[in-house]
């Protein structure tokens, strides 16, 4: 029989917008010949909430608390940054003791974000016993978090000039004994992810992102240090209380001595910014000078004050994700004229394309939660293949990758 | 890839040398924190839209730098965009933050497009283009990227003119779609 002239090598799989390794939406359409990726194109925007406009009606002290709630993750890591702006605006100083509060806070954060990381990234190649692990180990972190700030995940910590709540003496014991725990959990999770065999099979050589890449598509955090792009804002500046500290950009190199920017290279840059966050909230508990915790304690005063200013800042601040960016300028109204939000998934979206380009479908999971793409809630993938549409629930696409994990294991 | 590193005074001396009356209001401010006072340096700078092109040139020759994001204003008669680079990353505390602006006249708002130079800025280059209304001159890839497909036309969220989000949440029937 003759061939039709039609015939098609490569077919068209639409994944999203609610997606495979995303708690947000978003849209992939990948081009597939056989098993193989050919192409990736990423649409954007199913959950843009208008956050930025919805700041023009509103104060700076306002607009802290929306900002915490752009994401869930990093509740700390927007509002923080943006009164990083605004204090860059208004030349606000916040006292010694905040600085180091503050980063007591944002390595926590790096902390349950990275354990949650590594708990969704055991679960998308099938080892849910891992995923328990890490998310007992994060429970304990969140507990700590809880007992520090009042609250688990928004905790409305962050004020402009300083942070709301101290961390007095009697609390000490406590941190240490968590960060103990923390620290014995550490090196039974390093051995899970870097001595085993199988998670070495399926993240070894998948989702290549070279360092001349990260650097062109301008790639930010773990993401673009797991390509051995040196690249930390806690390093490169000095702000909060970094400065003081003894802190180094780590990359995978630091305990294997190449860097390959794979999906390993993401699990053990990850684990090696946990030790290192420890490491950090451990220092900052040892310095913090005594003081005051907040520059001007009186929101009326500061709010006067904040009305007065004319002028634009940018806060940076090194998220768990890679670095965010908020942009601001103030110009004698009560909101301000602009705020401009950029946080660091923004940046690691084009790094996509060259990572999944050669993968298999089964890949598609562990490569797009290599990213840590403000991760993870998950649906239907769709395969329209000669005009009929056939559906791969999240299951089945979850079952794929799990499948080829037990083949790997045979 | 170009690596050189300049201190935030030669920079600046570097840019006024080679663009001259086209860069104006450089500002080097510096931002002390912590306990020992450690300072980073920021700079901003406006420059004249006809020199951007070069002035971009000029900066991955030197060094490539790393893009954050492009920001804007809209200020009335002319849209502002303000690129947020980068420079000198990797060793401690040695970064420069450098904030270029540039003011487009809202009659012609174009741009040329920063991607040949630098891939990164692709998707910050599409959102200014749906969100202030920008025509990004010779950008790759023009589809929306925020907005949804069937966004009516001719609004711009971010923009406080009569093309602004005004119209499209108190009189819809107004819009065209």
């Amino acid at each position: 029989m003759k061939q039709k002239t039609t015939t098609k090598t490569s077919y068209h799989i639409p994944i999203g917008p609610i997606h495979p390794a995303l708690k947000e939406p978003v849209f992939f359409e990948f081009e597939i010949d056989g098993e193989r990726i050919v192409d990736v194109d990423v649409k954007l925007g199913h959950v843009h909430r208008a956050v930025e406009w919805a700041s023009r009606k509103r104060n700076p002290i306002q607009i802290l608390y929306i900002a915490e709630r752009i994401c869930g993750i990093c509740s700390y890591s927007h509002p923080v940054a943006f009164a990083l702006a605004v204090e860059d605006a208004a030349d606000i100083m916040i006292p010694e003791r905040a600085e180091y509060l503050r980063v007591i806070q944002g390595e926590l954060e790096r902390i349950c974000s990275h354990l949650l990381w590594a708990g969704v990234a055991a679960h998308e190649i099938g080892f849910d016993t891992v995923l328990f692990f890490t998310w007992q180990v994060r429970e304990r972190t969140l507990d700590l978090t809880e007992f520090l700030t009042g609250n688990r995940i928004t905790k409305a910590i962050t004020m402009i000039g300083g942070v709301r709540r101290d961390i007095t003496k009697d609390m000490l014991p406590r941190i240490q004994k968590d960060l103990d725990y923390l620290k014995e959990c550490y090196g039974k999770l390093g051995k899970i992810f870097l001595e085993d065999k199988t998670i070495k099979l399926r993240s070894q050589g998948a989702g290549i992102l070279t360092k001349e890449d990260a650097l062109k598509l301008c790639a930010v955090g773990p993401t673009t240090r797991a390509s051995g792009v040196k690249k930390d804002v806690r390093v490169d500046t000095s702000y909060f209380a970094y400065g003081d500290l003894d802190i180094d950009c780590i990359t995978p190199a630091d305990l294997t001595g190449t860097v390959n920017g794979d999906v390993y290279d993401r699990i053990i840059q990850r684990l090696l910014e946990v030790k290192q966050s420890i490491d950090l909230i451990e220092q900052c508990v040892d310095k913090m000078p005594a003081g005051d915790i907040v520059a001007e304690p009186k929101i009326a005063k500061l709010l006067a004050q904040l009305k007065k200013v004319n002028g634009e800042g940018v806060g940076r601040h090194e998220a768990p994700r890679g670095e965010v960016i908020h942009y601001v300028k103030l110009d004698g109204n009560d909101a301000p004229f602009t705020w401009k939000v950029r946080a660091p998934t923004y940046n690691n979206i084009l790094p996509w394309i060259p990572m999944l380009k050669g993968e298999q479908i089964a890949d598609i999971p562990i490569v797009a939660a290599s990213t840590d793409p403000c991760i993870s809630c998950t649906n239907r993938v769709g395969i329209v293949k000669d005009g009929n549409k056939y559906e791969l629930t999240k299951e089945q696409l979850h079952k794929m990758s799990v499948e080829k994990t037990r083949r790997l294991m045979r | 890839m170009a690596e050189k590193r300049l201190n935030p005074e030669e920079l600046v001396k570097y840019f006024k040398d080679e663009f001259k009356t086209n860069i104006k209001n450089i500002q080097i401010k510096r931002r002390a924190a912590g306990k020992k006072k450690n300072e980073t340096a920021t700079i901003w700078m406006k420059i004249d839209k006809s020199a951007f092109k070069k002035v971009i040139e000029h900066l991955c020759k030197l060094q490539f730098p790393h893009l954050g994001v492009a920001s804007g204003n809209d200020l009335g008669n002319t849209i502002e965009l303000i690129y947020h680079f980068t420079l000198n990353s990797g060793k401690r505390m040695e970064e420069i933050n450098l904030h270029i602006s540039v003011e487009l006249p809202k009659s012609k708002p174009e741009i040329e497009t920063i991607c040949d130079w630098i891939p990164g800025a692709l998707i910050t280059e599409r959102e200014k283009m749906e969100m202030l209304g920008v025509k990004i001159i010779g950008i790759p890839d023009d589809r929306k990227c925020f907005l949804p497909d069937d966004f009516p036309e001719d609004v711009y969220p971010w923009r406080r003119d009569e093309k602004g989000l005004e119209k499209l949440y108190k009189n819809l029937h107004e819009v065209k779609k």
